[in-house]
C-alpha cells in the first residue's frame, strides 16, 4: 500500500514529495502533465523571504505586509508560520541547487515587488519558477520518487469522510484507474482558466482538485477572490512580470501620462488600469528608460515575449497591456495542518488550497513561497499522520469497499457510447471565458452576476448534449478538455455565487455599488460544500 | 492560410482563418472548430513549459513561439514514440536524465558569486522541450545516446560551485555520453532558449580529461595500423 498519494506535480506537489520521502514515506506523484510543464514554470518575479540582503527587512515586516494585503481574511497564525519559515525554505532550495541570482557580496539577490516594504523577492532572472521547478524535479529523480505523468484526476475515493485515494484517467491508454493510499495530498493548482483568453494561466488551470473535493463532500472557500495581474500583453494575455515595475517600469496611458503608483498592490493597480481602459484610453508599460543591457540581463524572457506575441520591442517601444486573471486565492478549505475541511486523511496545498495566507489579495512573491514552504509542511504532516501511534496499527483502508472506480469507468464509457455531439463545448468555453472577464472580473455588479449565474446553470444542464467528438480511446485530449470543462463549470458556479453574496469590496473583489469593506457581515470566509447533492454555503466570521 | 499536418504518416491539410498567428493558436483553432481529434500537447502558451515542441518543415520549434507560414508542414518530434498526431511520449527520453544523474551529487555550502551563477544561467534556462534531442543526428545511429539536454543538465550541475562530487556525474556520462557527440551543433541551432549543448559537452570533455578520461574514438583511431586484421 502506498503511503502518500500526491496529486499534482507542480512546485507544491514536488516539495511535498521530497519532504515526505525524507520522512521515510513512500510516495507517488501523479499529474495530468509532465512535472516540468506545470504552472510553476510560469512564475517569474521571485520568492519572498525576509533575508534583508539588499535593504533592511524583518520577518515581522513580511508578516505585516502579507496581512495588510489579505484585507482581514487571513489566518495570522498561518501567515506567521510561513513568513518565519521563508528563510529556511530559501536555504532548502539553495541546498537542492536552485541558481538564485547574487548580490555583489555573494548573498542571494532580492528585488522589489508590489506591496512589499523591502526588497524581499529572491529571484533567478525572470525564470524563478522555472528554475525552482526544474531543480525540484531533478531532486525527485535523484530520490527515485515515482512520478506518473498524464493521469487526469477524476474523483477522490471517499468512504465515510475518509479519503482512500483517487481515480484517474490514464490519458495515454484511456483506462480509468484507482490509486489507493494511506494519505492523499492535493496540489492540483488553481482555476484561472475560467477566464479563458483573459488569463495568464495555462489551459490546464481548471480547478480539477477543487471540483473533486467538492464532489467528495469536502469544503472549499473564498472562491470569489481572483487576482487580476495588472500587466499582461494586450493581444495574447501573456504575463509581463511585476518585476518590470519593480525595476522601475512605468504605466502610461495614450496621452503618455502616468496615472497610478505602479508599486501599489495588484488589485489597486489593476482597477486603475481598468478605469483608464473604460475611459477609452490604451494603457502601456514603459520600460525603455531601463536600457537594453539591464533589460536583457534582468528580464530576458519579457523582452522575448513582447517581441514574439505583441510584435513590439520593449527596448524602444511601449508595451500595450491589459489586466487579466492571474491567481485564484480561493480553493480547498484547509486548517493549520493543511487538512481538508470535512474530510479525513486528506491534505491540500498550493494554489488549489485556501490556507488563508493570501486572503483577499495575494502579494507578489508569496505564491512561490507558499508552494515551497507549505508544500514541505504538507509532506511532513501527511508523513506524520501515517506513523503508528503506540500499539495501534497504521491506518489502512479496506480496498474492497470502493465503488468509485466502477462509477467513473461507467461514466467515461458513456461519453464514448451515449453522449451525442450536438453542441461544441469549445465554443461555449471560449464564450464563458469572456463572460467571466466581463461579468465576474475586476469590477462586479449584482445584476450582471445574477444573469450570468443563470446562464452558467443553463450550460451545466445542457452538458448531456455536448460530450466528445473524438471517439478514440488512447491519447484523447478532447476527452481531457471536456472533463476539465466540467470541472470549470462546477467551480465557476461557486465563484459566481460567492461573488453575488459578498456585497462589499475587499481586496480583489470589487463591487461599484458596495465600494467599502463591510467587516460587520463580510469579514468572513465564504464556505461551500455539497450535502445531499445540493450546494450549501455559509459565511464564517474570521476571528480577530 | 493552409497548413499541412503529419498525422500517423498521413499528410492532412487544414485551413486557418488567421493572417498572422502562432502555430499553437492555429492548432487550437483546428481542434476547437474543424477536427476535435487533432492531437497535440501544450500548456503555458508562453514558451516556458516545454510541452508544445514540434517540427515545422523539418526544424524543431515551440508551437507557441512559431509564427505560422503558408504551407508549413507540421510533424511530431523525432526519436520519440509518436502517440498520436503531434503528441509524443517523452517518458523514455526523460530516462536520460536519470542515467546521466543530472543533479547535485553532494551539495556543499559555500559563498557563490554572481559570476558563478552567470556561468550556469543559460543551462538552467532549459525547459525540457526535447527539441535538441529531436534534432540530434547521433540518435539516428545510436538510440542509447544520452542526447543534448541531459548532458547540458549534467554540465549545469558539475559547473555549480555547490557540487562537491563532480566525478560521479562525469563517470555516469561516459557510456553513450559525451564522447558520442559529433559536435555538429544541430542541437544549438534549434534550442528555443539559446542554450549551446555542444559547448556544454565540450566543457564536460575537458572536465572528464581532468579525471583521466580520454576520447575513446581517438583510442580506436589507430589510422589503419593493426586494425581490421
Amino acid at each position: 500500500m502506498l503511503d502518500i498519494l500526491i496529486i499534482g506535480s507542480g512546485g507544491a506537489g514536488l516539495s511535498a514529495a521530497l519532504s515526505a520521502k525524507q520522512k521515510g514515506s513512500n510516495v507517488s506523484v501523479v499529474g495530468k502533465s509532465y512535472p516540468t510543464a506545470s504552472q510553476t514554470s510560469m512564475a517569474q518575479g521571485g520568492m519572498n523571504a525576509a533575508l534583508g540582503n539588499v535593504t533592511p527587512d524583518s520577518i515581522q515586516a513580511h508578516i505585516d505586509d502579507t496581512i495588510k494585503s489579505a484585507r482581514g481574511l487571513c489566518n495570522k497564525k498561518m501567515v506567521k508560520a510561513m513568513c518565519k519559515d521563508a528563510p529556511l525554505s530559501i536555504e532548502w532550495l539553495e541546498k537542492l541547487g536552485v541558481p538564485f541570482d547574487r548580490t555583489s557580496e555573494s548573498k542571494v539577490a532580492q528585488r522589489q515587488l508590489g506591496g512589499a516594504s523591502s526588497k524581499r523577492a529572491c529571484y533567478a532572472q525572470d525564470y524563478t519558477g522555472l528554475k525552482i521547478l526544474h531543480t525540484l524535479y531533478d531532486n525527485c529523480l535523484k530520490e527515485n520518487i515515482e512520478m506518473l505523468e498524464e493521469h487526469l484526476l477524476l474523483n477522490i475515493i471517499v468512504e465515510e469522510k475518509v479519503v482512500l485515494g483517487a481515480t484517474f484517467l490514464d490519458i495515454v491508454t484511456g483506462e480509468v484507474k484507482s490509486i489507493l493510499a494511506k494519505s492523499t495530498i492535493l496540489a492540483t493548482g488553481g482555476y484561472g482558466a475560467l477566464y479563458k483568453n483573459f488569463s495568464t494561466n495555462s489551459e490546464g488551470a481548471t480547478g480539477d482538485g477543487i471540483a473533486a473535493i467538492l464532489r467528495a463532500g469536502g469544503t472549499i472557500s473564498n472562491m470569489e477572490f481572483v487576482q487580476f495581474h495588472p500587466t499582461a500583453l494586450k493581444g495574447s494575455a501573456i504575463l509581463i512580470s511585476e518585476s518590470a515595475r519593480g525595476e522601475g517600469g512605468y504605466l502610461v496611458n495614450t496621452k503618455g501620462e502616468r496615472f497610478i503608483d505602479e508599486l501599489l498592490p495588484r488589485d489597486v493597480v489593476a482597477r486603475a488600469i481598468f478605469e483608464q481602459i473604460n475611459n477609452n484610453e490604451d494603457v502601456f508599460l514603459d520600460i525603455r528608460h531601463l536600457g537594453e543591457e539591464k533589460l536583457l540581463h534582468l528580464m530576458p524572457q519579457e523582452v522575448h515575449l513582447c517581441r514574439l506575441h505583441e510584435g513590439v520591442d520593449p527596448v524602444t517601444e511601449l508595451i500595450p497591456i491589459k489586466p487579466v486573471a492571474h491567481y485564484t486565492m480561493g480553493g480547498i478549505d484547509v486548517n493549520d495542518k493543511l487538512e481538508v475541511t470535512g474530510l479525513i486523511n486528506c491534505y491540500a496545498v498550493g494554489e488549489c488550497s485556501n490556507a488563508k495566507i493570501h486572503g483577499a489579495n495575494r502579494l507578489g512573491g508569496n505564491s512561490l513561497l507558499e508552494i515551497i514552504s507549505l508544500g514541505r509542511l504538507a509532506g511532513n504532516n501527511a508523513s506524520k499522520s501515517i506513523e503508528p501511534v503506540g500499539d495501534t496499527p497504521p491506518y489502512c483502508p479496506d480496498t474492497t469497499t470502493t465503488n468509485q472506480l466502477q462509477t467513473d469507468q461507467k461514466y467515461i464509457e458513456a461519453l464514448f457510447e451515449e453522449y451525442p455531439w450536438e453542441k461544441n463545448f469549445y465554443t461555449i468555453q471560449n464564450n464563458l471565458g469572456e463572460s467571466f472577464y466581463n461579468k465576474a472580473g475586476i469590477v462586479r455588479d449584482n445584476t450582471q452576476l445574477n444573469n450570468f449565474i443563470n446562464e452558467l446553470r443553463v450550460i451545466k444542464a445542457d452538458l448531456d448534449n455536448m460530450g466528445i467528438g473524438d471517439k478514440n480511446r488512447e491519447n484523447n485530449t478532447n476527452l481531457v478538455d471536456f472533463i476539465q470543462f466540467q470541472n470549470l463549470l462546477e467551480v465557476g458556479e461557486v465563484v459566481l455565487d460567492a461573488a453575488l453574496v459578498r456585497d462589499e469590496s475587499r481586496g480583489a473583489h470589487f463591487k461599484t455599488a458596495f465600494p467599502n469593506e463591510e467587516d460587520k457581515f463580510f469579514k468572513a470566509d465564504a464556505l461551500y460544500w455539497i450535502e445531499d447533492k445540493v450546494l450549501q454555503s455559509k459565511l464564517v466570521k474570521v476571528v480577530k | 492560410m493552409q497548413i499541412k499536418i503529419n498525422r500517423q504518416s498521413k499528410i492532412v491539410e487544414f485551413k486557418t482563418p488567421f493572417k498572422s498567428s502562432t502555430l499553437l493558436k492555429a492548432l487550437y483553432h483546428i481542434k476547437n472548430n474543424e477536427d476535435n481529434s487533432l492531437t497535440f500537447s501544450s500548456s503555458c502558451r508562453s514558451g516556458v513549459c516545454g510541452t508544445c515542441a514540434v517540427r515545422v518543415n523539418g526544424k524543431e520549434v515551440l508551437a507557441c513561439a512559431h509564427t505560422v507560414q503558408e504551407g508549413d508542414l507540421i510533424e511530431p518530434l523525432k526519436y520519440h514514440e509518436v502517440q498520436r498526431d503531434l503528441k509524443v511520449n517523452k517518458q523514455k527520453v526523460r530516462e536520460t536524465l536519470r542515467t546521466s544523474t543530472a543533479w547535485l551529487q553532494q551539495s556543499q555550502e559555500l559563498s557563490i558569486t554572481e559570476q558563478q551563477i552567470t556561468l550556469i544561467e543559460k543551462q538552467s534556462d532549459c525547459i525540457l522541450c526535447d527539441s535538441c534531442y529531436s534534432a540530434c543526428p547521433v540518435l539516428e545511429v545510436n538510440p542509447e545516446f544520452l542526447g543534448p539536454f541531459a548532458l547540458t543538465r549534467a554540465y549545469r550541475y558539475t559547473a555549480d560551485p555547490r557540487e562537491a562530487d563532480i566525478k560521479t556525474t562525469i563517470d555516469n556520462i561516459q557510456t553513450n555520453g559525451i564522447w558520442d557527440c559529433t559536435l555538429c551543433g544541430e542541437c544549438t541551432a534549434v534550442c528555443p532558449q539559446g542554450i549551446d549543448p555542444k559547448m556544454d559537452i565540450t566543457m564536460l570533455r575537458a572536465t572528464a580529461s581532468q579525471f583521466g578520461y580520454t576520447d575513446p574514438n581517438f583510442q580506436a583511431m589507430d589510422f589503419g595500423f593493426g586494425r581490421g586484421v
